[in-house]
């Protein structure tokens, strides 16, 4: 874990003012009263550009304490460009202590993935969502949409799934798997992989999503059921790469695969970074355990 | 044999878009297992009074009572729009001129049939695939097709796929918006054919808004002659067509061309 610094004096704390904090939260509020459904924000300018997470900053702005410690992941691992720079951000300006373990974070932003190690209790987990509407590509007309979620009309999104059913046998989702909050909204989870779904499931865990662009936030609290749409006859079946990880050996962690020649060469390393650095640490060992490529960096 | 509460009553309906009063005061029954054609010229009303019969505008005056499955009669316009739109996907059904407006292009034909089972709630695939693949073969759209987008059939396959979608769920009543227009006269025929017999074999209601008096003596029992907005005739269909009595109905008789 980092250590608390003194923010950069040039900004309000968080980067963003009082007043928009105070509006975000107002959106978080409504969003956790009602699990699943898009409340509408004032999205503001970030400084990055829009799909590099401008949504999930916003709300991580808003609900960052002195206390709390911050951790952020791309695509599962701690140390690609977005993760870094976002982390850099909040250390600039809110001097908020950061780590890469998901169990000293009290606050983890997130793209694309849920860690490995099951959410507690009084975590917050804040997903960046580039697309909120998970009717949208079925429904061009946004008044239809809002419509259609306003009177639980989802017939539609099971034409989805039948048209993927009849056209390749199975359900071939394997990302942005729509869900079905506290029996009453369809949500979309953002691109995390359906693998992740079950996950959101009863957490224990608070989980805030932002789409700075499409100016939504929504929220699922804790202990609220979270249900992968399916059929009766295909039921949901999470989606994960049929191998373990070369590196930690472990067989049911959500794996990215990597060419590492150019003779076809590859392997499966755990995406969650965190999650193979610890088992690695308690001896766990994969097939490429000591190879050159999987030496363990030292930060 | 006629049960005894019509199925929908239309009393004293009008709308109006800003001056122009284009539905005055129409009134009429509708009874279960019933057809009824309403004729016109282009302008007089026909599809207005349609689509205020089907909820989608509200009318300025007049109210639309509709006896529901349960037995239950509701003012249709005083329905909270949930209601509505449950009773729009399970109890009515609406074949649009154009089937491009009743169809999803995108979606192949068996996920355009299978929509209104899905949004009635079915959630097993076969089941539901089962039921699509009976429909097609009802409306005479080869089982090979059933992936295929309706962009990729003809005009008259995307009608009779349109009636499909429609009818899957066994709706007690259907609007029909010129539901031959746009075909040529072999495919109209054979359509016709179709949506008589089906709507014959399913005891269903069904209110069609045609121009064209051949559809009207084919299809209804009993039809409606509209002109600038006002019923201006009505009867039985044998009887309007055979001896109509207003000289509108008279000179809408006498255009058609003797075949």
């Amino acid at each position: 874990m980092t250590p608390a610094t003194t923010p950069d004096a040039a900004y309000n704390e968080g980067y963003l003012d009082e007043q928009t904090k105070r509006m975000i939260r107002r959106a978080l509020l409504k969003a956790v009263a009602i699990p699943g459904y898009q409340v509408p924000f004032a999205s503001r300018e970030m400084p990055l550009a829009y799909g590099w997470g401008t949504g999930g900053m916003q709300v991580t702005a808003a609900v960052l304490g002195q206390g709390d410690v911050l951790k952020v992941i791309d695509q599962g691992a701690d140390d690609t460009t977005n993760a870094v720079s976002i982390r850099r951000f909040f250390t600039r300006v809110s001097g908020v202590r950061t780590t890469e373990r998901t169990a000293e974070a009290t606050v983890i932003q997130t793209r694309h993935r849920i860690p490995e190690e099951p959410l507690r209790a009084h975590q917050i987990i804040v997903y960046q969502v580039p697309q909120p509407e998970p009717l949208r590509k079925l429904e061009p007309r946004e008044t239809e949409s809002r419509r259609m979620h306003a009177l639980a009309d989802y017939g539609l999104m099971h034409v989805k799934l039948y048209e993927d059913i009849a056209r390749h046998g199975r359900i071939t989702l394997s990302y942005d798997y729509p869900v079905l909050v506290g029996g009453r909204y369809i949500m979309a989870p953002s691109p995390i992989p359906s693998f992740d779904n079950p996950k959101m499931d009863n957490s224990p865990a608070l989980q805030l999503f932002g789409a700075g662009r499409e100016k939504r936030i929504y929220a699922i609290p804790p202990h609220t059921s979270v249900r992968s749409l399916d059929f009766e006859d295909h039921p949901f079946h999470p989606w994960r790469a049929t191998s373990c990880c070369d590196l930690c050996g472990a067989e049911d962690s959500y794996l990215d695969e990597v060419v590492i020649d150019d003779r076809g060469g590859r392997m499966f390393v755990c995406s969650d970074t965190d999650w193979c650095g610890q088992r690695r640490d308690a001896g766990h060992r994969g097939r490429l355990a000591g190879h050159a490529l999987a030496r363990k960096e030292t930060a | 044999m006629m049960a005894e509460a019509p199925l929908l009553e239309a009393d004293r309906v009008s709308v109006s878009f800003g001056r122009i009063a284009a539905v005055r005061e129409a009134s009429f029954r509708l009874w279960p297992g019933e057809v009824l054609a309403i004729v016109g010229e282009s302008g007089s009303g026909k599809t207005t009074l349609l689509r205020a019969l089907h909820g989608e505008i509200t009318p300025d005056d007049g109210r639309v009572l509709y006896r529901t499955a349960a037995g239950e009669t509701v003012d249709l316009h005083r329905l909270s729009e949930p209601r509505r739109r449950a009773l729009a996907r399970t109890e009515w059904g609406f074949v649009h001129q154009n089937p491009r407006d009743g169809l999803r292009m995108a979606v192949s034909a068996g996920g355009n049939v299978g929509e209104r089972l899905m949004a009635a709630g079915a959630r097993h695939w076969g089941r539901i695939r089962a039921e699509a693949e009976g429909w097609l073969a009802r409306v005479e759209i080869d089982g090979g097709r059933i992936d295929d987008p309706p962009r990729t059939f003809s005009g008259g396959m995307q009608q009779r796929l349109q009636i499909a979608r429609v009818l899957v769920t066994e709706p007690r009543l259907v609007l029909m918006d010129e539901p031959t227009g746009g075909l040529d006269v072999s495919v109209q025929a054979r359509l016709l054919d179709l949506i008589r017999s089906l709507v014959g074999e399913l005891g269903i209601a069904a209110i069609i808004v045609t121009h064209d008096l051949a559809v009207a003596r084919l299809l209804a029992d009993r039809m409606l002659v509209m002109q600038r907005g006002e019923v201006v005739e009505s009867g039985l269909t044998d009887q309007v067509l055979d001896d109509p009595q207003h000289p509108y109905s008279q000179l809408l008789v006498s255009s058609v061309l003797q075949a």
